[in-house]
Formats: structure tokens, C-alpha cells, sequence
């Protein structure tokens, strides 16, 4: 019943395996699609018509991404330390507020170059510190993480709505958001890599924090795999006792990993504020933090994995709006589906198909998983 | 006496509300109890309450309605089990995961089945739970004091609300009078010692979570047909959460759940109430403030600052015979 993971090849563990859940989930999505009464495959064409079809398509499906990448990236973090922040939806709202007051006090003094380098700061201060009240009861007093990273998101949608409406809303307006940011506080487009490349591109949300995303994609992988802190967090992942033992501070590195995993999921609040809408309006995360978990899941909280698995969802979520207009059935919360049949097999049912797909390693080749060729399992 | 008859007005509210809180939380309680997290009471509840909502629209029945509701619930639940018992997968995930497949899906197939929005048909007469007079209710209504009591408070209450209190007494018998209760006990502090003794520790929680199903259903289909007259998209709004933060709150032990959930559906009830009205002494409240209280209040006990809350030891732990 409970024979060890033999070793299986790296291509199978990183590459096929997650594929296999992947489009085990799809499939399933595909059903319900069927059960609405529509075509699985004729959906699919469309939505991937919708994401990739043409510059304008392709930027806003790398729009959506960038949040996607910043709150993969804080799940994953968390997740090398053994803890699963559910709380990135909460700690990216709440880090609204560190780049409303940057943006709302410099944007008719200073140049955007020198209002991003602020928001960005204020952005991930503002995350940090709603991540370092979980990470420090968890830390101290031994509370569960999870469970109050989840009462966290509730308690910042509660501010935010509060702030909105009461505080932050000038007095003219109806609606519970801020005032529009002034140019001073709006990044440049990525219009023109599309024009450089031939594509044209009307009008895209697609902007500078974009790049963001990738630079801060690559210092988690500097982070995670190349520094002491990076290793210590590792360790305390895959054994705290061995931690303890190898002398690093338990509540230390949970309160730095939680706090860099809310910084993470803070900056995605750059995105659509000072990228897109340029303003702050109610609900701006709009689940955006709750992705980072399918999307950490996907893509094995390594970088590499996480930005495609970004990408991916980025296209169901511009596809998938485009999807909507042809097939009025499948509204954008086919999405959601996606992303809990994804979660679901990629994370909570990785293991499913390993025990077959190890018994047909065996079999076909036993010397890959160093089982040997007489002995059978259990080795 | 009119402060009286404010006060039973937001006592009567503050069970309607806690009602599906309730349950909900005696949900969770018996898989945290068996060592099974679930923090996919919400998506649990959200799937029942559609199912609930459908099911007696097109079936006319309430009774049927239920029935649906906790299939749908208890299949859900048993995915989860799949998940977290059979392939031994991250509990937290697999109830993350839950929670999105019902929020999704129960829009999708609402807005395909029905064309209203996302919502299901308004159901009326039988299709409905209605509330129910209490005997002699009508009659001493007019008696001061046991009169509103008894003829507001207590009376005029559809059945499911009476099912769910009477669940808090029964949940306490099963689990610590009977043989069953005491095992589920068990496989959530020492699953080994319970393997030790020749009882399946699988079989064991996936019982546990199927009595999580049932009342999840049960409390979804609260929501949709017996408070409200229909599934509305979303309609749950995080009670599954606030459930499992009562949970804690009370110590994963039933009879202070009730209380609980009690107290955080009297918050609710009382910030829909005084929506905007000054406070004594404390003066005007913002609704926000309300709102977040009992996720403030679970974080702060979870802290150890007010008691401790202790989780079954096992819990969030999938059990490995042997390695």
C-alpha cells in the first residue's frame, strides 16, 4: 500500500507528471463545459484565439500574467518554507494602500520613474507587514497559518471597503475609489515591443510592471537557490526538526519568508493601479491572489515553472473573456472551475498518477528508476 | 418595552443567521475532530444551497430539495476525503480547490440551467421550507414577556432550524457517547493507536467526512431554500469561514460551537440592525468594523492572547501506515 516514491527521472517529475495533471484537469473542465452544452473543443479554439490571436490579444493575456506571476511567486516562497500563505488576495488589497498614498502624494511632483521606485517600496511595505502578523503568531504563539491568513484576507477587505468608502473617496464622487492618479503616477505601456515586432496593438493595459514581474521572478530563484537565506529556507520546508538541529531560527525565517511572500504578492497591486486603471477602486485583486496558488502549484513554486503557469492562466482569463461574447454560457467563471479542478489535481491529487506511471517505468525500463531488473518494487 | 421588542426582533434575527453558521460548523467539527482539515466548508455549503435550490425548483419539493443538497455535498466531501485520506494530498489544498470548483460551477450551471443571472427560479408554497407555528403560539402571544419569546423567538422557524439545534445535542452524543464518536476522537489525536487496535483509520475518516457532507447540504440548503427562496450566485459570503473560525473559537467542542456561532451571528444581525445608528458611549460603529469582528476575535484567540485553542493533534496530518 505504502511503498516509498522510488525515483522517477527529472523530465518525468517536472515535466510529465505536472503535464499529466494538467490536462486531467482541462479535461474535467471540458466536461462541464459539455454539461452547459457547448462544444469542449470549439471553446477551446476560441480561447486560445481570445489569448494569442493577435498583439492586442497577446498583451492583454501578459497583463493578466503579471499578477498572476507576482502572486505565484509569494505563494511559492511560502511554500519552500513549509507554509502556505493563502493570504497573497488580502496582502495585495491591503498593499493598494502603499501605492495609493505614494501615488496620490508624488504623482503631480515627480516623473513616473521616480514615482515606481516609491510605489514599488510602498507596495511591498505595506504587504510585509500584513504578512508579518500571521508569520509572527505562527512564529511566537503557534497559530495556524493558514487560518488566519485566511481571517486576514477578511479583515483587509473589511479596511479596504471601510477606507473606500468613508475615507479615501473624495467628496464629489459616487463611487467607493480614490481619485485618478495624475501622469506622474501612470507607468509606460509595452506597446511598442509589440509594434517593434510587427503586431499591432490599439490599446493595452500591458505596462512596465511587466518586467517587474520577471526581475522579481529571477530573485526568487536567486533567492531560493542561490543564498544562505534561500537554503536555510528550504531546510526548514523539508524538515523543521532538521532546522533546529542545523541551528536556524525557526520563527526568524518564518517571519522573513512570510514577509517576502507578502511583499511578493503586495507588488501585484502596481499592476492594475498604476498600470491600468489608475485609480483605486473596490475589489481591484479580483481573485488575482487566490490564482498564485494554482499557479504556484503548476508551476512546482520554481520560477521557471511559475511563469508559464502565469501565462497560462493569464490566456483562460483573456481567452476566457472573449470566450464569453461567443458562447454566452461560459461566463469568465469557467475560470474559477479551471482553477479549482487545476488545484485540485495539481496540488492535492499530485500523487494520483504516480504509482502507475512508476509501475510502467518499471517495467519499460527499470534502470531509470533504479529498481533492479529481478527484484520488482519496494526496492 | 419597546427596548423588549427590539431586543427579541435581533434575538429572532440572530438565530436566522447563526443557523447556517451552525452547521456548518458541526460540519467541520466532525472532520477536524477525525483529523481531517476542511476548509472547504464554504464551497461545501455554497454547492448545497445551488443543488438545494435547483432540485426543488424544478422538483417542487422542498424535502427533494434537501436531498440533492446533501448528495451534492456529501459527493464533495468525499472528493476531498479522495484527496486527503486515499492519496494522502495537502488538506488545506484540496480544500482550496473545493471551495473554487463550487463557486465556479454553481454560476455556470445556474446561468445554463436557468438563464436568470446565476440565480434559480423564486420558489414558493411546498418548494420551500415554511416557518412553522409552535403550538399554542398564536395563543399566548399577547402574554408579556414568555409571550414574544416564545411566539417570536422560539416559534415561527422553518424545520431546518430546528434540526440544526437539535444536531448540537446529538453531535455531542455521538461524539462522546458512542462507540463511533469516541474512535473519531481518537483518529484525530493517534490515528496509529487507533490502527493498533484493527479499525481502519481510512474508513473511519472518510465517515467522518461524509457526516461534514451531510451537513454542509443541510445548511445550503438552509441558505437557498428555507431563508431565502433561491440560490443567488456566491450567496454563502464567506460563512464557511466564519463556521470554521467559530470552530476554533469554540475549541472544536460542540456545545460551545453553538455558542459561537450564536455570538457571530449576533454580530451580524446586530450590524445589519443599528446599520448606521449611533452607539452609547462608543457612538457611531462603521458596518466594516462589525463585519470583521469575529475574524479579529478567532485571530486573537488563535493567538492564545484569550485561552488556547488546541487542534486535534493529527489534524492536517494524512496517516502513513508504515513507511
Amino acid at each position: 500500500m505504502s511503498v516509498p516514491y522510488a525515483k522517477l527521472p527529472r523530465w518525468v517529475d517536472y515535466g510529465l507528471i505536472p503535464l499529466i495533471n494538467l490536462i486531467v484537469a482541462f479535461v474535467v473542465a471540458g466536461f462541464v463545459v459539455l454539461l452547459v452544452g457547448e462544444n469542449p473543443l470549439r471553446a477551446a479554439g476560441i480561447l486560445f484565439e481570445g489569448a494569442f490571436g493577435s498583439g492586442q490579444n497577446i498583451a492583454y493575456t501578459l497583463f493578466y500574467a503579471t499578477n498572476f506571476i507576482f502572486t505565484g511567486l509569494a505563494v511559492a516562497v511560502a511554500f519552500h518554507c513549509g507554509l502556505f500563505n493563502i493570504g497573497g488576495e488580502g496582502q495585495a488589497y491591503i498593499a493598494g494602500l502603499g501605492v495609493s498614498v505614494v501615488a496620490l502624494s508624488f504623482d503631480s511632483v515627480l516623473p513616473w520613474w521616480l514615482t515606481f521606485p516609491l510605489a514599488i517600496l510602498g507596495a511591498a511595505a505595506v504587504g510585509a507587514l500584513w504578512a508579518l502578523i500571521p508569520a509572527y503568531l505562527q512564529a511566537k504563539r503557534g497559530s495556524h497559518i493558514v487560518i488566519t491568513t485566511i481571517m486576514f484576507n477578511f479583515i483587509a477587505a473589511s479596511i479596504m471597503v471601510y477606507l473606500l468608502v468613508d475615507v479615501l473617496k473624495p467628496l464629489a464622487q459616487q463611487a467607493p475609489q480614490t481619485r485618478d492618479f495624475l501622469e506622474g503616477a501612470q507607468l509606460p505601456k509595452l506597446n511598442g515591443i509589440f509594434e517593434a515586432l510587427g503586431m499591432s496593438v490599439r490599446s493595452s493595459p500591458l505596462n512596465i510592471s511587466f518586467l517587474l514581474a520577471l526581475v522579481m521572478a529571477y530573485l526568487v530563484w536567486l533567492l531560493i537557490w542561490r543564498t544562505k537565506l534561500g537554503y536555510e529556507m528550504r531546510t526548514m520546508g523539508h524538515s523543521s526538526k532538521a532546522a533546529r538541529y542545523a541551528g536556524i531560527g525557526e520563527a526568524r525565517i518564518i517571519v522573513i519568508t512570510m514577509m517576502i511572500s507578502g511583499a511578493l504578492a503586495g507588488m501585484m497591486a502596481l499592476n492594475p493601479l498604476m498600470g491600468d486603471q489608475h485609480r483605486m477602486a473596490l475589489d481591484f485583486v479580483a481573485g488575482a491572489g487566490f490564482v498564485g496558488i494554482a499557479v504556484a502549484l503548476m508551476g512546482r513554486s520554481h520560477p521557471a515553472g511559475i511563469i508559464p503557469a502565469a501565462i497560462l492562466f493569464g490566456m483562460l482569463y483573456q481567452g476566457g473573456a472573449e470566450l464569453s461574447f461567443e458562447m454566452p454560457n461560459i461566463s469568465r467563471d469557467m475560470i474559477v472551475i479551471i482553477q479549482g479542478l487545476v488545484i485540485l489535481f495539481a496540488g492535492a491529487l499530485e500523487h494520483m498518477f504516480r504509482p502507475a506511471i512508476q509501475t510502467l517505468f518499471a517495467t519499460l525500463s527499470p534502470s531509470t528508476v533504479g529498481v533492479p531488473v529481478a527484484g520488482g518494487k519496494g526496492a | 418595552m419597546e427596548f423588549f421588542n427590539v431586543l427579541i426582533q435581533l434575538l429572532d434575527a440572530t438565530i436566522r443567521v447563526s443557523v447556517p453558521l451552525l452547521l456548518a460548523c458541526l460540519a467541520g467539527l466532525y472532520s477536524e475532530r477525525a483529523g481531517v482539515f476542511d476548509i472547504g466548508l464554504e464551497g461545501k455549503m455554497l454547492a448545497g444551497a445551488f443543488a438545494g435550490a435547483a432540485f426543488a425548483a424544478v422538483t417542487g419539493s422542498a424535502w427533494l430539495g434537501l436531498g440533492c443538497a446533501i448528495t451534492v455535498s456529501v459527493l464533495m466531501a468525499l472528493v476531498h476525503g479522495f484527496a486527503s485520506i486515499t492519496h494522502r494530498g495537502n488538506q488545506i489544498v484540496s480544500g482550496v480547490a473545493i471551495n473554487f470548483i463550487a463557486a465556479g460551477s454553481t454560476i455556470i450551471l445556474g446561468q445554463a440551467w436557468f438563464r436568470q443571472g446565476g440565480r434559480t427560479p423564486a420558489l414558493s408554497g411546498p418548494a420551500r421550507f415554511e416557518a412553522i407555528t409552535l403550538p399554542g403560539a398564536d395563543a399566548i402571544r399577547d402574554v408579556p414577556i414568555l409571550g414574544p419569546i416564545y411566539s417570536v423567538l422560539i416559534s415561527g422557524d422553518s424545520i431546518l432550524v430546528y434540526i440544526a439545534f437539535a444536531m448540537v445535542p446529538f453531535t455531542w452524543w455521538v461524539l462522546f457517547r458512542t462507540r463511533f464518536g469516541l474512535r473519531l476522537r481518537a483518529v484525530g489525536e493517534n490515528p496509529a493507536a487507533v490502527d493498533t487496535a484493527g479499525i481502519s483509520v481510512a474508513w473511519l475518516r472518510y465517515r467522518a467526512v461524509i457526516c461534514t457532507g451531510v451537513l454542509t447540504g443541510i445548511a445550503g440548503a438552509y441558505l437557498s431554500v428555507a431563508q431565502n427562496a433561491g440560490f443567488v450566485k456566491d450567496m454563502t459570503a464567506g460563512k464557511g469561514f466564519i463556521a470554521l473560525a467559530a470552530l476554533i473559537f469554540a475549541k472544536w467542542r460542540p456545545v460551545p460551537a453553538m455558542f459561537a456561532c450564536l455570538l457571530f451571528g449576533f454580530l451580524e444581525a446586530a450590524s445589519i440592525r443599528f446599520q448606521g445608528q449611533a452607539w452609547p458611549l462608543i457612538g457611531k460603529v462603521p458596518v466594516q468594523f462589525m463585519q470583521a469582528l469575529p475574524y479579529v476575535l478567532t485571530v486573537v484567540l488563535l493567538a492564545g492572547f484569550v485561552g488556547k485553542a488546541i487542534p486535534p493533534r493529527a489534524g492536517g496530518v494524512p496517516y502513513v501506515k508504515e513507511r
